[in-house]
């Protein structure tokens, strides 16, 4: 072995070292419920906690709804801007790098300022309402993932002249969008989806304030009260994170044509 | 009556105009090219008449039917662009289908249709493949079974052999020039380079600065240009200053001779006036034919091996003259420095209109 060989495997052995061992303490501790002994106790209450159950698939369904609302809202504003208003382009990545500045807690009290009972729009008055505030809101803390994550796959592809092509075949704006362009920037709008994915699931701000059923308060609530069921949700939740990212390189292997243009 | 009728066709691009009062009729069946340097507006024009850019100002007719505010999509034009632009999420008979699938075929007619284009195109056997598996000239041989599926009233090839090497560039532009007679469309195609456009257009229109300096058969532009841009830009050319002696007599002079040129050349220029006279580099040769009748001595700066030809250059009283001889492995082609003498035809003179 080259002593260039030699520092690249050190590297790569640091690294490993300094993600693996907190994550091997976490799942150590996790499995320490039972006195003297390994179990997945911690699991197993986990698990049994009615509340799991309802506030994850509260959360799931709310990501669900926020990537399907940011995809259609996100694919066609890129497109557009790449197309027709380059110009634009400076003040539409500005305005997607906001979120990153503004804090959650001041996008929700902008939002129950807006929109409480007193108000003209009343959204927080019904629970449909309240759902669609926090869609909204985790829509606008994803934008600057799934913005750029659209944004960057469009750059693969020759958008103008495929839209030009598609046009000259007889095809409108919507086949256009969703049989030209959309099938290649999949790739795209899944990274993004998984990011939006992640954030939807974990976050504690926006549901916490507008008191909505879901996950992340969940975690924070166990995480005050318990000792070995916190870890073992962080592995949980580290297992499908893991899950999004196999996810994500089956479909782009499946997305066979795009995928291979690159 | 003409196919395509392009009217004082104008655009401009804010205070810009980029092409000025455009005219043509185009036959049906015709193939013609638009030539000329990058900027001159033969891509705008194309562009116009597919609906992609919209004209500032005239008209453009298709079968009579008036184009102008008609969208891309509802003018039934085929269009092969120079960078492929095949859909890379869909197959060859994917793409090739597109077109006819927005249009509402019914499946079985889909089929068919798809099936005679690539056998067309003589790509049956890679119907399930994808673009990313093909090289560039299979590509665009699928583009330009994807622009026919449609049965397109005109077909437009924007440049779309530039992207390809020398070799595949010539047979795909001979195949093209072979579907084009076999389906007798009408079809434009933006070139610039010269020899694509000599070589299959039936007429060829050569712009400069938006505008079109000349529209004539290959022959015409190259033999008798109307313009000195024209002279220049088709072909290589010796331009020479003359002056007229005798506009009676018919006699130039240049780099120190006389030379009796016909009268309809001299395009109305006094006796004294200065005027430009150009030759083509094959109509020199250093062996004198019994017809030639004009020599130029000159010394021999460069000589260039070209293959199939020597380009030789000299300087014949300050003025650069080359000529083109076969290659011939017996013959010693000229040394540098060495003192020549080219022989020409005075018919074979070119007046250049100033």
């Amino acid at each position: 072995m080259t002593a260039k060989k030699f520092w690249s495997w050190l590297a790569v052995f640091v690294a490993a070292f300094y993600f693996i061992v907190p994550l091997l303490a976490t799942l150590e501790f996790s499995m320490r419920m039972r006195r003297g002994t390994y179990s997945f106790d911690a699991y197993r209450s986990v698990f049994a906690d009615d509340r799991f159950a309802s506030t994850f698939s509260y959360s799931v369904v709310m990501a669900l709804i926020t990537i399907v609302v940011g995809a259609l809202l996100i694919v066609p504003t890129a497109y557009w801007v790449r197309l027709r208003m380059p110009y634009l382009r400076p003040v539409v990545e500005f305005v997607t790098l906001l979120p990153l500045v503004v804090p959650a807690i001041v996008i929700i009290f902008g939002y129950l300022r807006l929109y409480n009972s007193s108000s003209w729009l009343p959204l927080t008055n019904t629970d449909m309402g309240a759902n669609a505030l926090l869609v909204f809101g985790f829509m606008t803390m994803s934008l600057p993932y799934m913005y750029r994550a659209v944004d960057t796959a469009m750059r693969t592809i020759d958008v103008a002249v495929l839209t030009e092509a598609a046009e000259s075949l007889g095809a409108s704006w919507p086949t256009i969008l969703f049989r030209c362009i959309f099938p290649n920037v999949l790739t795209g709008v899944l990274s993004g989806a998984f990011i939006t994915f992640a954030i939807a699931v974990g976050e504690f701000t926006m549901p916490s304030l507008l008191n909505r059923p879901a996950f992340g308060p969940y975690l924070a609530l166990i995480g005050a009260n318990k000792a070995y069921e916190p870890p073992a949700l962080a592995m949980i939740a580290f297992a499908m994170t893991w899950v999004s990212i196999i996810l994500i390189n089956i479909t782009t292997r499946l997305q066979k044509g795009a995928a291979g243009a690159r | 009556m003409s196919y395509l009728e392009l009217s004082h066709v104008q655009k401009s691009f804010g205070i810009v105009k980029v092409v000025h009062d455009f005219n043509m009729s185009i036959n049906e069946g015709e193939f013609v090219s638009f030539l000329g340097p990058s900027g001159c507006g033969k891509t705008t024009v194309l562009r116009m008449i597919a609906g992609f850019e919209s004209v500032t100002g005239g008209t453009i007719t298709i079968g009579g039917v008036n184009q102008n505010g008609l969208k891309p999509n509802k003018r039934n034009i085929g269009m092969v662009f120079q960078a492929y632009a095949l859909f890379p999420n869909m197959t060859v008979a994917e793409n090739v289908a597109f077109g006819l699938k927005v249009a509402g075929t019914s499946k079985a007619e889909i089929e068919d249709r798809v099936k005679e284009m690539l056998d067309l195109i003589s790509l049956g056997h890679l119907a399930d493949r994808y673009p990313y598996q093909m090289s560039g000239g299979q590509q665009q041989r699928v583009a330009l079974a994807r622009a026919l599926a449609n049965k397109p009233k005109v077909l437009l090839l924007d440049e779309p052999l530039s992207a390809l090497d020398a070799k595949i560039r010539v047979s795909l532009r001979e195949e093209i020039r072979l579907i084009q007679r076999k389906l007798g469309i009408t079809t434009i195609f933006v070139t610039h380079d010269q020899e694509e456009a000599l070589s299959i257009s039936d007429r060829i229109v050569v712009m400069n600065a938006g505008i079109a300096d000349q529209i004539g058969t290959p022959s015409d532009i190259y033999n008798r240009p109307a313009t000195r841009f024209v002279a220049g830009f088709v072909g290589t050319l010796n331009i020479l200053e003359a002056k007229v002696e005798n506009r009676e007599a018919a006699t130039v002079r240049v780099a120190g001779r006389s030379i009796n040129i016909p009268p309809a050349n001299l395009n109305g220029a006094g006796d004294g006036a200065a005027i430009t006279v150009a030759l083509r580099p094959e109509a020199l040769s250093l062996s004198k034919t019994p017809s030639s009748d004009v020599a130029l001595d000159g010394r021999v700066t460069s000589v260039n091996f070209l293959g199939s030809v020597i380009r030789t250059r000299m300087d014949v009283e300050g003025q650069q003259v080359s000529f083109d001889m076969f290659n011939n492995p017996g013959l010693q082609p000229p040394q540098i420095g060495e003192i020549a003498t080219a022989h020409f035809k005075a018919s074979d003179v070119l007046v250049i209109p100033n």
